[in-house]
């Protein structure tokens, strides 16, 4: 029998990794193991479980005894109540990141590295290019939240690869994840019953479909790809067209009260935000996703559209739903109509 | 370089003084007529454009004249409309032969379409239906009516394929580059995609209506993008130094930046369309600009105009100066070869030859123009 590949997948308890894992586990010649600290809530498939912390040298155990070759490391927090709080949500994705780099570097075994990044790396700000590519950097630095977390581990993972030059390493900075079932921080807010938005401007949403992002990570997984990609449909959207098609009522609020109200939404458990996502979502912005194309001819089969589209379908809709928007330009028409009978 | 001994009267060392305007030297004053500025300039001299005071007292004329027109306005048909508002606009629209069931069923459709978010975007954020349908009507009443804008060289314009036209900047607030997108898109039905300055972008509202009519920021970037992608793309090299310039400087080409719109032309190997604009300079004639004002509110300059900020929102009224803008033969840079874009040299000169085409051309239509305003 041919040696299988395993696969070492982190962050399996959530809904990306275990959608990957059971996606790679149909693979007979693959074995797949998935890891996390808490049981997965979804079903893995023929993937086993192992329930240990990456901040935990017992990792490289895990590493050792399993003969791992490839892994994914797909346990990233983005926003800090999911990890119970910023100070927890730091340590899991960068000290995690350390742990588990650390313990796949001495790993005999150990071939091929796929990190999960994000676009929150690119920062948002009013100088931004429309589109970023894979070698522009931010032009506003993110200082804080996910967005420095991202560049940590990017960074941590650079270093991986200048020390173990034969393993193959891919980075994939991933849009953020919309369809039906997906929970972040981009569904809750656009499900609050009445959005606060930032006056006066207009974001340009960028979203990935997970199924997208699923074949993205196991595009990468089955063929050598080294480097770092975006990975995105390629259209956008705009905060405007994302609401109206929620049918959520907005209210507008200063660009300088935006942090307070953001920290009152928090504190109110409604919508979970790191400080950067506040720039995202009123500056925008975009990845251009030419080089992961060209390379892999990968294209993504759900547009940011078809994706949100998709969530709106599921979600409840709001105040401003369709229906209600018809039936009073109905009546507002109808008032108009009159008014011109009355001439004849 | 003709432009170091420009503008002969209105000293710029008085203007930020305030309004006193005795010292003015004889030539300035009395309105120009129609014919008295033509002859007796050489083509090198810089012609004539009228002071701060002659631009008021031609806009005194033009005020008088409008006040005429008004008394016939029919008083019954006002009384009418505030009793009944509805019936009469309906009775109105009817005059004017619109089909008001046939507009109304649109209007309803627009909006339900609108509010439902089903229109679509390019990914810079241009949202063409938002264009065409609401803003480039709005502005075409202003470029029509009010800046009666004269469009000549239309033929320079291409049907198809990028280009880069470059223009002065003037006018306080960038109504300049509004009125260019019209005109172009009247003549050759092309959107113009303007490249902007991050002031823009970082402001409310400007941000959202700069990216929904189709600018993006002035970047390297986004211009090579835009240019890669078949598009028209409009730059004003000058930036805040030709727009917030005094009313003293005016049709005074600033500093062209550092000639990053050559690059971004020779590197797509798209050619050069230069474009003057003359009226823009009239529309808010800045006096002053407040730096500590403007350095409080974060802004490049705070504007003061004869009418801004003592009339409030009225002082924000453009004046009705009349418009022409001129598009030039387009300089071709395919022939000069990708590397072009790398030598400083080329860029340097190619900057200075659009510099010089714009500012030459600006004296000449300057000649031609009749008066500020008529």
């Amino acid at each position: 029998m041919a040696t299988k590949r395993v696969v070492l997948v982190t962050g399996v308890s959530r809904d990306l990794g275990a959608r990957f894992a059971r996606s790679l586990a149909t693979d007979k010649d693959v074995e797949v193991v998935g890891l996390d600290v808490i049981p997965p809530r979804h079903d893995l498939g023929a993937a086993d479980f192992v329930r240990a912390d990456i901040r935990n040298p017992v990792i490289a155990k895990v590493i050792a005894a399993r003969g791992v070759d490839t892994v994914v490391h797909l346990a990233m927090v983005a926003t800090p109540d999911s990890a119970g709080g910023r100070s927890s949500m730091k340590e899991i994705n960068v000290i995690g990141t350390m742990q588990l780099l650390a313990a796949c570097q001495r790993a005999e075994s150990f071939r091929k590295l796929v990190v999960q990044s994000s676009i929150s790396v690119y920062g948002a700000s009013p100088r931004d290019p429309v589109k970023f590519t894979e070698d522009m950097s931010a032009r506003a630095q993110p200082r804080t939240g996910f967005g420095k977390d991202s560049l940590e581990i990017e960074s941590y993972v650079r270093g991986l690869a200048r020390r173990r030059p034969d393993v193959v390493v891919t980075t994939l900075r991933l849009a953020n994840l919309m369809g039906a079932g997906v929970d972040s921080h981009v569904t809750r807010y656009l499900s609050l019953p009445v959005v606060p938005r930032v006056m006066g401007f207009d974001a340009r949403l960028q979203f990935l479909h997970p199924s997208d992002a699923v074949d993205a990570l196991l595009l990468v997984t089955r063929r050598d790809v080294q480097g770092t990609f975006n990975v995105a449909a390629t259209d956008v959207v705009t905060l405007s067209q994302a609401l109206r098609k929620m049918g959520r009522p907005t209210v507008g609020v200063p660009k300088a009260a935006a942090p307070l109200v953001a920290t009152l939404i928090r504190q109110a458990h409604l919508v979970d935000f790191s400080a950067d996502q506040i720039d995202a979502l009123t500056y925008g912005r975009g990845m251009d996703t030419s080089r992961f194309t060209s390379q892999t001819g990968f294209v993504p089969r759900f547009t940011s559209l078809a994706a949100l589209q998709e969530f709106v379908g599921i979600s409840e809709l709001g105040l401003l739903s369709p229906e209600r928007v018809d039936s009073a330009l109905e009546a507002a028409a109808r008032v108009l109509r009159t008014a011109a009978a009355r001439d004849g | 370089m003709g432009e170091a001994e420009i503008i002969d009267f209105g000293s710029r060392g008085q203007a930020s003084r305030g309004r006193r305007r005795s010292g003015r030297i004889p030539e300035s004053q009395g309105t120009p007529t129609p014919g008295d500025e033509a002859p007796g300039f050489e083509s090198e001299e810089v012609p004539q454009t009228p002071a701060l005071g002659a631009l008021f007292s031609e806009l005194a004329r033009l005020a008088s004249r409008s006040l005429q027109s008004l008394r016939s306005v029919p008083v019954t048909q006002l009384s009418d409309l505030a009793a009944d508002p509805l019936h009469t606009l309906a009775s109105l629209a009817q005059t004017l032969g619109v089909d008001w069931e046939d507009s109304l069923d649109e209007t309803v459709t627009f909006i339900r379409k609108r509010l439902r978010g089903d229109y679509a975007i390019d990914e810079f954020g241009f949202d063409p239906e938002f264009t065409t349908k609401i803003f480039l009507p709005l502005l075409r009443r202003l470029a029509d009516s009010w800046f009666r804008v004269e469009v000549r060289g239309a033929e320079n314009l291409p049907a198809d394929g990028s280009a880069l036209l470059v223009s002065n900047h003037a006018g306080t607030l960038p109504i300049d580059g509004m009125i260019l997108h019209t005109v172009v898109y009247d003549e050759i039905g092309r959107h113009v995609r303007m490249l902007g300055a991050d002031l823009i972008f970082k402001t409310p509202y400007s941000h959202d209506l700069a990216r929904k009519t189709g600018s993006t920021l002035a970047c390297q970037e986004d211009a090579e993008r835009l240019l890669a992608s078949n598009q028209l793309v409009a730059v004003f090299p000058e930036g805040f130094k030709g727009l917030g310039k005094p009313y003293a400087d005016r049709y005074k080409l600033q500093r062209f930046g550092r000639g990053g719109f050559v690059s971004a032309a020779l590197r797509a190997q798209v050619p050069i369309i230069p474009t003057a604009i003359v009226g823009s300079e009239e529309i808010f004639p800045l006096i002053a600009r407040a730096p500590g004002l403007a350095r409080l509110l974060g802004l490049p300059y705070f504007p003061i105009t004869p009418l801004f900020p003592w009339l409030g929102p009225v002082g924000m009224i453009p004046l009705p100066s009349k418009w022409i803008i001129q598009f030039g033969e387009a300089i071709p840079t395919d022939e000069l070869g990708s590397g072009a874009a790398d030598d400083p040299m080329i860029v340097f000169n190619i900057t200075d030859q659009v510099r010089e085409t714009i500012q030459q051309t600006l004296y000449a239509l300057l000649m031609q123009r009749r008066s500020a305003f008529f």
